[in-house]
């Protein structure tokens, strides 16, 4: 025992141990059966091989495509969204003009939505996008000579609403972001474009969107993650899973319903397993284009 | 009288004139401030919109939506009085969530920095291997996980237990990540300082190493706070029990159609930011760096 605790060799890896445990018993573990009951038919926990008849299944489902276009749809609307705008924002913020105490508040007020559970978050979303004519969008509405609308009704109005909330909820982090990344530029790069005369947009084209590259990737790929996996912003936004014509149907959602709605277990796990290789292959070409791989080996 | 006054008139200008060619803002610096200003109101309007609600008639809220169209006379303090007297199990979620959240981060904080420390402290043969298995770990969604895991813990019979929302993320992904780095700046000489003086490798970690290590513990604790006080999915998945419940999960009960009981479900809502709010307020330095962990710098 004494000598345990005092190996230089074998101490790493008691130390590590607790990761390792939770690698197995929670991550590889069920993934692979994941795998595995993909192949099968689960019914009341009998299980019968079937091969790829899961995957053949879901590539004919129409709900599955539909609730695939609509994660897809949602990630890039969220990428155009939530990359310019707080890039934007930390750029305006990094400048040496304005009061540093609105910059200050800025910063909190932003940031205080992402403190607040999707539950809450949901919650007061539905209650802005109500349909009655006094609901805060529709005054909006009113104001900008349209309405009233019943977002949650329409397809394209209920987009909206995901995207507000993302917008609303995510702003603040990612400006957090790349407002970290700006500030570890040197101001010596900025003087010397100054001398040149270079115009500050130009600085930004040329100096700071270069300087945060990393930053940018970084946030664009946990972005990517975030929309393929959103679901819990839809399931409170409609109250539940169902959505007229399943307009907020997303892949999560669809395995939701699947899965633990419908206990169909042999092809939620084939829906997992697909969306998993999706995002495995973001991931691993994200470390890579990162150099990850790389800096870990050195 | 007269010139005693104007004089003063006159020392005060021009002990203000210096000061003020320094800070007078130029016309950029106003329209960003007002620019950031209006920002900051949009991204507090859902809260601001859902605390004037708790003085409104629930049933009303949730028929018209929230409005920027109040009615004054209307407003009351029925709901905190409802709260407080008469709230059901509004606030044994709010102690279940309490108890939840202290725990599994007290667990999170102590597995994870002790699995950080082997990764920052040793060299091993399969370290490599080990550590991009973090990194996939730590970016890979809870949702490609939450169909297997759920199966998994069906199975070792450990659903509707506390034990099961906390177990599976007690070595954090994340929060490895962030302790690695902290440990990596720390100077390995006390590791050699501590052997010497026959303290066993452990003994270094848990009593050289971890008391120097509270600003990194108090912006982890911040996260990991925030994110076990708000955790819907996987509680949602696993908890059967109401008296279980926590304050995301019975909020959400609160949510549906045939419910009576809005009145609640609006302050409730309300009621349980307040204790995130309050800390953001304290701790919003640890909060920036907490969330913002995970961007890989450079």
């Amino acid at each position: 025992m004494k000598q345990l605790l005092y190996s230089k060799r074998l101490a790493p890896y008691l130390f590590i141990l607790p990761f390792l445990v939770t690698l197995a018993v929670f991550w590889i573990v069920p993934l692979g059966r994941s795998f595995v009951m993909s192949t099968q038919e689960v019914l009341y926990g009998q299980a019968t091989f079937i091969g790829l008849d899961n995957y053949e299944r879901l590539w004919r489902d129409r709900i599955f495509w539909q609730a695939l276009y609509n994660s897809l749809r949602y990630t890039v609307l969220t990428l155009v969204l939530l990359i310019p705008i707080p890039l934007a924002l930390a750029a305006l913020i990094n400048s040496n003009i304005g009061s540093a105490r609105i910059k200050a508040f800025f910063k909190a007020s932003m940031f205080v939505p992402a403190l607040t559970s999707v539950v809450v978050a949901g919650i007061v979303f539905r209650l802005i996008f109500a349909e009655s004519d006094v609901a805060i969008m529709n005054q909006v509405a009113d104001f900008l000579g349209f309405g009233p609308v019943r977002w949650l009704r329409g397809d394209a109005t209920g987009l909206v609403a995901l995207l507000a909330i993302a917008l609303w909820r995510w702003t603040g982090v990612n400006t957090m972001y790349f407002l970290a990344g700006m500030q570890a530029i040197p101001t010596e790069y900025y003087e010397a474009a100054s001398i040149d005369g270079a115009s500050k947009v130009r600085q930004f084209i040329h100096i700071t969107i270069p300087n945060i590259r990393p930053t940018i990737v970084y946030v664009v790929t946990i972005s990517v993650y975030g929309g393929l996996s959103m679901f819990l912003e839809s399931f409170m936004l409609y109250a539940g899973n169902n959505s007229p014509n399943n307009q907020g149907l997303t892949v999560v959602g669809y395995l939701y319903r699947k899965g633990i709605e419908e206990n169909d277990l042999g092809f939620a796990s084939a829906v997992g397993v697909v969306l998993l290789a999706v995002i495995m292959a973001i991931n691993i070409s994200y470390l890579v284009a990162s150099g990850t791989f790389k800096k870990e080996a050195a | 009288m007269m010139a005693a006054l104007q004089e003063n008139v006159q020392t005060a200008t021009a002990r203000a004139t210096p000061a003020e060619r320094r800070t007078r803002p130029s016309t950029g610096a106003w329209v960003q401030s007002v620019l950031l200003l209006v920002m900051a109101l949009i991204s507090l309007v859902p809260l601001i919109a859902i605390f004037v609600g708790t003085f409104q008639d629930g049933n009303e809220v949730i028929r018209r939506g929230v409005s920027f169209d109040v009615d004054l006379g209307s407003l009351s303090l029925d709901n905190y009085v409802l709260l407080f007297t008469d709230s059901g199990p509004y606030f044994r979620w709010f102690a279940n969530t309490l108890l939840l959240t202290v725990g599994q981060v007290v667990g999170t904080l102590l597995v994870s920095s002790f699995v950080a420390y082997g990764f920052a402290m040793y060299e091993f043969r399969t370290k490599t291997l080990w550590f991009i298995m973090v990194l996939l770990v730590m970016t890979v969604p809870f949702e490609m996980l939450m169909l297997p895991l759920y199966v998994q813990v069906n199975d070792m019979g450990l659903a509707d237990t506390y034990t099961v929302i906390a177990l599976p993320f007690l070595a954090s992904a994340v929060t490895i990540f962030f302790f690695r780095q902290y440990f990596l700046g720390i100077p390995k000489e006390i590791l050699e300082a501590g052997r010497v003086d026959g303290v066993s490798e452990f003994g270094i970690f848990f009593r050289l190493v971890l008391p120097i290590t509270r600003p990194a513990m108090a912006a982890m604790a911040i996260l990991n706070g925030m994110l076990c006080w708000n955790n819907f999915l996987w509680p949602l998945l696993v908890l059967r029990s109401p008296e279980k419940f926590t304050l995301p999960i019975g909020l959400n009960t609160l949510l549906t159609p045939y419910g009576n009981n809005y009145e609640l479900l609006i302050i409730g809502a309300f009621f349980s930011l307040i204790p995130v709010l309050i800390l953001f307020l304290a701790f919003q330095r640890f909060f920036i760096e907490g969330i913002t962990a995970g961007a890989v710098k450079g």
